[in-house]
């Protein structure tokens, strides 16, 4: 038997979780609940913030229980727009957050990619911050996450792709998300963020390295499509196998950074 | 422990009792006796279950019953007014969009919420507004079309 527990903060939420588990959207521990393996106690939290968007100049606050349509409802959030309109259907979309996307086991978690190459970073409930980067790995026992805060990129510095093999609906064989800011001709606070090419979202290290302070061209490029699997060991599922995806990464990852460099993003 | 949970549906005032950890879907079909959102795959896959909750749709196996309470829930039962039906029932019908009928009610709120908020879609709108609902007999062409007569205002095919 399930027991839900409703509480009007996140920080009372926090208080009560202890071994329950913590219920957003639903659309994942729904699905552990219809099935019976959920933990006997719910926590949800009916805080108005947890909704909340909010922008200081170029800093950008969203709420953890802040979902897919309401991203796409806002013009100004028009960078995480590729990323959210591709999480599931219009249903699923209506009901998701941000804050469940962030510990969505694979091959789940497409705008924690984004988020992921943004910088972003989770405020906690009782207090602090972490990269999201770190946050997501976290799966097992996640601290609670009240917002996400992320700096909107400049024009053409961002971009994000997902691939699957069903549309418009359908879970990723993999996920990338790039911010390539340019610092002149050199490309400076590269981040290269993949989905579906690990347990959760993480950061390619070698695709990186390859960009990093090198002029944006075709040779930095195909270095980066070379690298970007260097020391992942992506997992084999009904989607595709961990070859096909390590096989495939460079060459979507190439023209995702094409299409940045040709201001097409 | 039984949870009261009075909400309106299809714009009635209804009440009824949920069971811990019960989703909407289960809910309505069983304690309020709504049975058009059809259970299929309990997991949020399938859409057949596909209701609106204040004004958005949801798949109902994915909601708690207890936190509709206060809420406007529509199901596919309030889309006919008395013997009238919808326009989109009726273009389901005139362009054989239904064979065994089971996402048949998911597809129409679907459609409706779609039609609601844009009134003239294109296909590709069309296409993506049933994404999330699944068909395993039609192969989608009857429905869409259906639903593209509606919105053309020719209810006739
Ligand atoms: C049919 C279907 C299709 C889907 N398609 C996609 C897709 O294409 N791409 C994709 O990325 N995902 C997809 N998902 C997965 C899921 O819907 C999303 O990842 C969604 O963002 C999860 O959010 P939620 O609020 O529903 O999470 P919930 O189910 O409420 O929670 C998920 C997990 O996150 C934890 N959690 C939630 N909020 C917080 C918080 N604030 N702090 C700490 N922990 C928290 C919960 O405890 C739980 O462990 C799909 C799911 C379904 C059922």
């Amino acid at each position: 038997m399930t027991r839900v527990e409703t509480y009007p903060t996140l920080a009372e939420a926090a208080r009560a979780l202890g071994e329950a588990a913590y219920m957003a959207g639903g659309t994942l521990v729904m699905r552990d609940v219809n099935a019976g393996t959920a933990p006997p106690r719910l926590v949800r939290a009916a805080d108005p913030e947890l909704t909340a968007i909010s922008a200081a100049g170029d800093s950008i606050r969203l709420g953890a229980g802040v979902t897919m349509a309401q991203i796409l409802a806002r013009p100004e959030l028009d960078f995480l727009h590729e990323a959210a309109r591709r999480i599931g259907g219009p249903q699923i979309r209506n009901m998701a957050t941000v804050g469940g996307n962030l510990f969505a086991p694979h091959p789940y978690g497409d705008l924690a990619v984004a988020l992921i190459a943004l910088g972003g970073r989770a405020i906690l409930a009782g207090q602090g911050t972490r990269p999201v980067e770190q946050i997501v790995r976290e799966r097992e026992r996640p601290p609670l996450v009240a917002a996400i805060e992320i700096a909107r990129p400049r024009p053409g510095a961002f971009g994000f792709a997902k691939v699957a093999r069903v549309k418009p609906k359908g879970a990723s064989v993999l996920a990338l998300a790039v911010l390539a800011p340019r610092e002149g001709s050199t490309l400076r606070g590269v981040r290269v963020a993949l989905g579906a090419m690990g347990d959760h979202p993480l950061r390619s290290a070698g695709a990186e390295r390859a960009l990093e302070g090198r002029p944006f061209d075709a040779e930095a490029i195909a270095r980066a499509a070379r690298q970007v699997a260097e020391g992942l060991d992506p997992p084999t599922d009904s989607l595709a196998t961990g070859w096909y995806r390590r096989e495939v990464a460079g060459v979507h990852l190439a023209r995702l950074l094409e299409s940045l460099r040709g201001g097409r993003a | 422990m039984k949870t009261p949970v009075a909400f309106t549906l299809n714009g009635v005032e209804r009440a009824a009792f949920a069971d811990p950890g019960q989703n909407l879907l289960d809910f309505l079909r069983r304690a309020v006796g709504d049975l058009t959102p059809k259970y299929g795959c309990g997991q949020g896959g399938c859409g057949a279950c596909t209701v609106v909750v204040d004004g958005k749709t949801v798949l109902s196996c994915l909601v708690l019953a207890e936190t509709v309470a206060g809420k406007r829930v529509e199901t596919a039962a309030g889309l006919a007014q008395g013997a009238a039906l919808h326009p989109l029932q009726h273009a389901f019908m005139e362009h054989f969009a239904a064979q065994c009928g089971y996402c048949t009610p998911g597809m129409l709120i679907s459609a409706r919420a779609l039609l609601d908020r844009n009134p003239n879609p294109s296909r590709a709108e069309i296409v993506e507004a049933i994404s999330g609902n699944l068909c395993r007999c039609t192969g989608y062409e009857p429905i869409i079309a259906a639903i593209e007569s509606v919105a053309a205002g020719r209810t006739r095919a």
